[in-house]
């Protein structure tokens, strides 16, 4: 092999006196995709954001090497110049603008001293071309846009600084499916045209259908690395480096079996959106057991979300009809308040927006929503608070120096544990599940699994909703299948096989 | 005829926030006009609104990049009337001609803007409180610049013109159209010559690169609307004397700042820092110096308002910019500004002085007590904010 396109040489670096870098190797060769995997935390975004002069030069150990020369990236703007264009984990498009002025942001377009608009807006309209996102008007708001289409924006306003080398940093973890599919068909048409990429993923069945290389980051060092060309890779391979041990099995086993006594039940449950009339939810049906772990898989738009959202008090105000019975009694939750008052509780998979205040402490989230149990006259029993906090923190191995830490701080793994813990907190009977694990890595992925079975053999009912197929199939007892908005499909998990269930999923 | 009202239809629903302004503005005047019968649209009224609107607009256009990119400035309304005071010094007690106390307060201005961004920017301090101290300071400070004589009178003509004077009228054609303002009626045929030609201009140049446009009819009865309301006003202030200075002033304030805002890298910018800072940054923005700049302008606006508002005067009062912030952050979110940020343009904020400032000389022709004006300000600011919200959420 020649020379690498890019090399980073024992790379280190701290954050406020916690090394998270240990003298990293990393090396990509041109024209060429190369995978970056690893667990949460394991500093592939930090690596990344020194490649690409977000941290600048000085405040890393180690060196840069461009096709074999070392480099100094004091900016953003000094990495764009040598041709390294990043897509950052979190959409960074300005949602108030609109998707020219996003894509040219920072690099406009110029006519003397004022912005070339017309100029901006067609060269937009070829790069969008060039992204398969013809349909994407260029004059159009970003926050009217959905999110996979704000992804091809982002990589159209990569692209159109002309990079040698793209850095995706999870560019697939809020698409569903086929959308993802579409984005690494693209990326390697880029490839094709003389691009290099660099994509960190958590979804290893992607990577290994397109990488060309990989190397995997273990708490801040390199641990591994293939070259897909030369040798047979496989997921088995990679996790046991990325975790350092081999997992046989990706879900645990039950603890105990599932009674057959109905906690919660939906009658003729419908949702409709307020604004278009349309029906989001149409006559569902659904029982939910003590102990019993229910999946509910159905693809993007099929209103797994807004089910789940409906019968927690209902707060995005759809317009509902049907019945809950929950233990027997016909119940009506007014507010997410009074959901978890009556024992029921929903998880949401947006846990940045709207599950955690990331800028409280873990023991603050914690207790948020159950602050009546922490009651001592008017004040909170702190020192109560920190025990149960502390208490959460081992059972669920929540790893943070104490329960002081502000969540923002936190990997992504370690925040879903922390917003997990909330729940629990608040004694719940019905725990409704969405998208527990999107984003997280395979090793916290486990330790969210075994919660959940801990859960269910408590006695908890629990539903977990989930566009991950083996998700569903590993952990359910009983299945769901929702398409359109409407149950088509109910399985007990030994019936349940991915072909059964997409069938009902497409139907 | 069909045709037309479905245009009209989705016109206003797709426009109604924009313009929501111009007609809530337009059913104002209407109002006054018709309990005061005729004297609110009288010449001389009219005159005397622009000059009272134009130290709280300037004001406004600041204060409006300044929400945009999400803080607050509060302490212009005393910074102006300090600067205000400063300039009579200079002119009264040192003998500085106008226009070097005018540079010199310039530029005071835009060092005391740098000052609160400095703060906020480097030193991290949230802009209310760093900007609440300078409103105390300043408060201080004028009234130890007016200690020792309290109202400084201003005797230079060139300087109170400012406020008080008009633009020459053309001098050899007296004998036509003797009532009016010649060079004033002049400058309003030309300015709505200019936006129909510009206007058709930018239409057909969209047209042929393929955009979306508004219907022709709607397109016509735009610029019909906004022709007729230029001249109209054209006509009102020739028949009294003429464009003002303030005017003029304010006209060319509002458009540089739309043109930097609009057409500019900066403006750009400035709105991506408003919009979502962390992306503006990741896009190698320098988001302090961007911050820097918009505070700097705040503090050379309100040296402008202070000039304007001393030279209305003729004198610098003890208590002159009293409740001017207040007055031009209202402008701003009447003008339909977001505390969010990233979203509100300069015009609008204009329009929004101008909706306060309308508000406040009607009721005072009217003879409304002080006490029912402030209660009929705050309603119209809540009403204005709340519709603002519920059109944008409709939006969604």
């Amino acid at each position: 092999m020649g020379t690498p396109l890019i090399e980073l040489v024992n790379v280190s670096k701290s954050f406020s006196g916690v090394q998270v870098l240990f003298g990293v190797n990393f090396k990509v060769q041109p024209r060429e995709i190369h995978c970056l995997v690893g667990e949460n935390g394991a500093g592939k975004s930090t690596l990344m954001k020194i490649l690409s002069g977000v941290y600048p030069y000085g405040e890393y150990e180690g060196e840069i090497r461009l096709e074999g020369y070392p480099v100094r990236f004091f900016s953003i703007k000094d990495s764009e110049k040598a041709g390294i264009s990043i897509i950052h984990q979190e959409l960074s498009l300005v949602p108030e603008m609109t998707v020219y002025e996003n894509i040219f942001l920072g690099n406009e377009i110029k006519k003397g001293s004022i912005v070339d608009t017309f100029e901006e807006i067609e060269r937009a309209r070829q790069l969008l071309l060039k992204v398969k996102g013809e349909n994407i008007n260029p004059t159009v708001k970003a926050k009217d846009l959905s999110v996979s289409m704000q992804q091809l924006v982002e990589i159209a306003k990569a692209l159109s600084k002309n990079p040698k080398v793209l850095i995706l940093d999870e560019p697939t973890s809020a698409l569903s499916e086929t959308e993802s599919e579409n984005l690494l068909i693209l990326l390697k048409g880029l490839k094709e045209q003389g691009v290099t990429i660099i994509l960190i993923s958590h979804r290893l069945k992607e990577v290994l259908k397109v990488a060309d290389s990989i190397t995997v980051l273990r708490d801040g060092q390199t641990v591994a690395y293939f070259n897909c060309k030369t040798e047979e890779v496989d997921e088995k391979k990679i996790i046991k480096h990325m975790v350092g041990r081999e997992i046989t099995n990706l879900y645990p086993m039950p603890i105990a079996e599932p009674l057959d006594e109905p906690i919660m039940e939906t009658k003729n449950w419908n949702v409709v959106e307020p604004n278009t009339g349309r029906y989001l939810v149409k006559d569902a049906n659904i029982v939910l057991k003590k102990g019993e772990i229910v999946g509910l898989f159905g693809l993007v738009g099929a209103g797994r979300t807004e089910f789940g959202l409906s019968l927690f008090g209902n707060p995005y105000g759809y317009i509902i009809s049907g019945d809950i019975i929950l233990k027997g009694r016909k119940v009506k939750f007014k507010t997410p308040e009074d959901a978890i008052k009556q024992g029921v509780l929903y998880l949401t998979e947006d846990r940045k927006e709207k599950g955690l205040i990331l800028i409280n402490s873990i023991k603050e989230n914690i207790s948020l929503a159950n602050l009546k149990a922490l009651k001592k006259g008017i004040t909170v029993d702190e020192a109560k608070e920190i025990e149960i906090a502390q208490g959460f923190q081992k059972r669920l191995n929540i790893k943070a120096r104490n329960v002081e830490v502000n969540v923002s701080t936190l990997s992504g793994g370690t925040q879903q544990k922390v917003l997990v813990a909330k729940g629990l907190f608040a004694e719940p009977d019905v725990i409704i599940l969405d998208e527990p694990t999107r984003g997280i890595d395979v090793g916290a992925k486990y330790e969210i699994y075994t919660l959940i079975r801990e859960l269910a053999s408590e006695g908890k009912a629990i539903l977990l909703i989930s566009s991950e197929l083996p998700e569903i199939l590993g952990m359910s007892d009983r299945i769901y299948i929702m398409s359109k908005g409407k149950i088509t499909g109910e399985l007990k998990s030994e019936e349940a096989n991915q072909e059964i269930v997409m069938a009902y999923a497409v139907s | 005829m069909k045709e037309f009202l479905r245009h009209l239809k989705e016109f206003l629903k797709d426009h109604v926030r924009d313009y929501a302004m111009f007609i809530a503005l337009f059913a104002i005047m209407a109002v006054f006009a018709a309990l005061s019968g005729g004297d609110f649209l009288s010449p001389v009224n009219i005159s005397n609104l622009v000059d009272q609107t134009g130290y709280i607009a300037v004001l406004a256009i600041g204060e409006t990049l300044i929400i945009v990119i999400r803080h607050i400035d509060l302490s212009v309304g005393f910074l102006s009337g300090f600067l205000g005071a400063i300039a009579a010094i200079l002119m009264q007690f040192y003998h500085f001609s106008a226009l070097s106390a005018i540079i010199i307060v310039l530029g005071l201005g835009t060092l005391a803007g740098l000052l609160n961004g400095s703060l906020v920017t480097y030193l991290r301090i949230p802009a209310f409180v760093a900007t609440l101290a300078g409103w105390l300071a300043y408060r201080g400070a004028l009234l130890l610049a007016t200690k020792g004589s309290g109202t400084i009178i201003i005797t230079n003509k060139t300087f109170n013109a400012i406020g008080n004077g008009f633009i020459p009228d053309l001098p050899f054609i007296n004998n036509i159209l003797p009532n009016y303002h010649k060079l004033t009626l002049l400058v309003g045929i030309v300015a709505a010559v200019l936006i129909v030609y510009f206007s058709l201009k930018n239409r057909d140049q969209q047209i042929k690169r393929g955009f979306d446009v508004l219907p022709l009819d709607i397109f016509l009865i735009e610029l019909l609307f906004i022709d007729a309301l230029l001249l109209y006003i054209t006509f009102i202030l020739a028949a009294h004397r003429g464009i003002s200075w303030t005017l003029v002033i304010m006209i060319i304030t509002t458009v540089i700042y739309s043109f930097i805002t609009n057409r500019t890298v900066l403006g750009r910018h400035i709105y991506a820092v408003g919009g979502n800072p962390e992306a503006a940054a990741l896009s190698g923005i320098n988001v302090k110096k961007i911050t820097l700049i918009v505070f700097a302008s705040m503090g050379f606006l309100s040296g402008l308002s202070g000039i304007l508002f001393a030279s209305r005067l003729q004198s610098a009062t003890t208590t002159a910019g009293t409740l001017f912030e207040l007055y031009a952050i209202a402008g701003a979110y009447i003008g339909g500004v977001s505390a969010a940020g990233g979203v509100g343009k300069v015009i609008n904020s204009l329009i929004g002085a101008f909706v306060m400032s309308t508000l406040t000389n009607g009721m005072n022709l009217l003879g409304v007590d002080i006490s029912l004006q402030y209660i009929i300000l705050g309603i119209v600011l809540a009403a204005a904010v709340i519709f603002d919200v519920a059109t944008r959420s409709k939006e969604r």
